[in-house]
């Protein structure tokens, strides 16, 4: 058998014993203690002893849905950060890169995602959305449609839904803070 | 060399027949002009390997299959071999233990019995499974671990498992891991000494990304079948079902994905969606080829082998091997990384008062000259100590500062302490004085 034994000697420094605390915790605690988030973003822990699972809230401070609260939930699995964190938002949105179940049309959170991103990255990338919504990869066609090519009506629809208005008959939740 | 043959013989198991081992005894018989000084060629080499060294292998799939027939014909014969699955019908192109009547039987158990009876005085204990339901003691009993995983998260597990294993009063205590991977025609073997050589965990950001396609796209713009299966599963699965999980294993869901896929395909006039594609593109599944699964297991054979023998040079640390463009292979040495959450990072052993707040601590950290750190945030592996952030978890652990350490981690337990000034981690080694 390969004798490590003598190996060993040779790197004593190297040889210190190792906490159990699994990769993705530590990673975890490091993302999220040292987030740097704008006073316009806030992360609240259900169970403060759970770090996997939060949710955050944007209150843009500009753009077309400015005086919106805006909940995503997020939930980070044991194989972070090979796996993006799963991110969805709880409110029934009008938005063209957010359909109405929350799902989140963000590259970063899936066919972008590398482990050198951090939840920070995330983060700063959905309040973009809220600043600079994208028509060119829609979640919600007709959002889309409207940003595109009525921009009036689709300011219309922003303000209107964000007051918990209805549009086409469906109903949006009210995210004025 | 009279002692030498009466211990071959009293070593060999009843099994053994004259020559049965011939040729791999032209390299246990004697060194070679770049054997390993340490070799010792003849008796005590070869009751090593054939009475005493046991050897784990984790998977008894495509690769596992292949690597437990080779371990057994190179003289290996105390074998055991966990794997968490049942034999399905689509394996038995490549794993070569299993027959039509296996079907639905655990893969660990059927390959284990079918080596036995096959290659006879070889033992293989199987473990129907999960690698996590087994603790230090059992990975403790092993010389050598080989794994034969299709999973990043089963690998990085048993990766950092063997990484804390590591006692350096105990020189026993180190397992080589050797790690198999194929994926189509590439493949790659490594050997890893877990807190010697670089980790798994090391290379991580190496890895492929598994296929994703853009969310947007699936909604909108499906022009594959994967499409359509990604539409099935990833919108359309929460919408109808709600709360419930899907289980990727369930023909039932499975069945309700490819039928909402196909509808997804016809609309878009699509082709190419099939039931094994829907359960290829939901789980995952990579194509496997039977001879990539035997060129990577021979690879990772030859160097437990070589291991458990010191016969010959092993490998520094990583073969690849790439068969898409011509044939390539490349042997490097893949270098630990210092920030590594598993095997880098620092490690120091700090002795306090058992008087000692959590508020004291810090204080220390922050001062003493060779640690200096700023904000540190602490933890232990079950709980938060002191998190310098968000402000809700800062709240929520500040009564912890004005705790006692000793009240909060036992003797020798660890404290995991992050801060922006850390490359990663660092972990301290609380003794009482």
């Amino acid at each position: 058998m390969l004798k490590i034994l003598s190996m060993k000697k040779n790197q004593e420094a190297a040889a210190k014993k190792k906490p159990k605390t699994s990769a993705a915790q530590i990673r975890v605690q490091k993302d999220l203690t040292e987030l740097d988030l704008p006073s316009t973003m806030e992360t609240h822990f259900p169970d403060a002893a759970d770090l996997l699972n939060f949710t955050l809230t944007i209150r843009p401070d500009e753009g077309m849905y400015k005086g919106g609260s805006f909940k995503f939930s997020f939930a980070i699995n044991t194989n972070y950060p090979h796996d993006p964190p799963k991110v969805k938002c709880t409110q029934t949105i009008y938005h063209p890169n957010v359909d109405l179940e929350g799902n989140v049309c963000l590259n970063i959170l899936r066919e972008d995602w590398k482990p050198v991103l951090n939840l920070n990255s995330v983060m700063v990338g959905l309040q973009y959305l809220f600043l600079e919504p994208n028509a060119d990869d829609p979640l919600n066609k007709e959002a889309a449609e409207d940003l595109r090519s009525r921009r009036d009506q689709f300011l219309q629809n922003v303000k209107n839904s964000m007051r918990g208005g209805s549009l086409k008959g469906r109903q949006y939740d009210n995210v004025l803070a | 060399m009279s002692s030498h043959e009466s211990t071959e013989q009293n070593g060999s198991a009843s099994h053994d027949w004259p020559d049965r081992y011939h040729h791999i005894d032209q390299v246990l018989d004697k060194p070679g002009p770049r054997t390993d000084p340490g070799f010792a060629p003849g008796a005590e080499v070869k009751t090593f390997l054939r009475d005493t060294c046991k050897i784990l292998v984790i998977g008894a799939g495509g690769l596992g299959c292949e690597i437990l027939a080779n371990l057994a014909l190179t003289g290996f014969k105390d074998i055991h071999v966990i794997d968490m699955d049942t034999i399905d019908i689509s394996n038995l192109n490549r794993q070569f233990l299993f027959r039509p009547k296996d079907v639905g039987n655990p893969k660990a158990i059927v390959a284990a019995d079918y080596i036995m009876k096959r290659v006879p005085g070889v033992v293989v204990t199987p473990y129907y499974g999960k690698i996590q339901d087994k603790d230090d003691d059992y990975y403790l009993q092993f010389n050598l671990v080989i794994c034969g995983l299709d999973s990043v998260e089963a690998r990085r597990w048993i990766n950092a498992t063997l990484v804390n294993l590591v006692d350096p009063e105990n020189p026993e205590s180190l397992k080589p891991l050797i790690d198999g991977g194929t994926e189509g025609f590439k493949g790659q073997s490594r050997v890893i000494l877990p807190t010697v050589t670089s980790c798994y965990e090391c290379s991580l950001d190496m890895l492929n990304k598994p296929t994703a396609f853009p969310i947007c796209t699936i909604a909108n713009t499906p022009r594959l079948p994967e499409h359509c299966i990604e539409w099935a599963s990833v919108l359309e699965w929460p919408k109808v079902h709600g709360e419930k999980k899907m289980d990727t294993d369930d023909p039932e869901h499975i069945g309700w994905l490819y039928s909402v896929a196909a509808a997804r395909a016809k609309e878009f006039k699509i082709e190419g969606v099939t039931w094994s594609l829907t359960q290829g593109v939901v789980k995952n599944i990579i194509p496997a080829i039977a001879s990539t699964n035997a060129i990577i297991a021979a690879s990772c054979c030859n160097e437990a082998f070589k291991i458990a023998t010191s016969s010959a040079a092993y490998l520094n640390n990583y073969f690849m091997l790439i068969g898409t463009d011509g044939v390539y292979s490349f042997t490097f040495e893949h270098e630990r990384r210092p920030e590594c959450p598993v095997c880098g990072g620092e490690s120091v052993d700090i002795s306090i008062s058992r008087e000692w707040t959590v508020e004291r601590l810090i204080e220390m950290l922050v001062e003493k000259q060779d640690i200096q750190i700023k904000k540190p945030s602490l933890s232990t592996p079950d709980k938060q100590i002191y998190l310098q952030a968000p402000p809700q978890l800062e709240a929520a652990t500040r009564p912890n500062l004005e705790k006692k350490v000793s009240d909060l981690v036992p003797e020798g337990g660890e404290i995991t302490i992050t801060a922006s000034s850390l490359p990663f981690s660092l972990s301290l080694k609380i003794q009482y004085r």
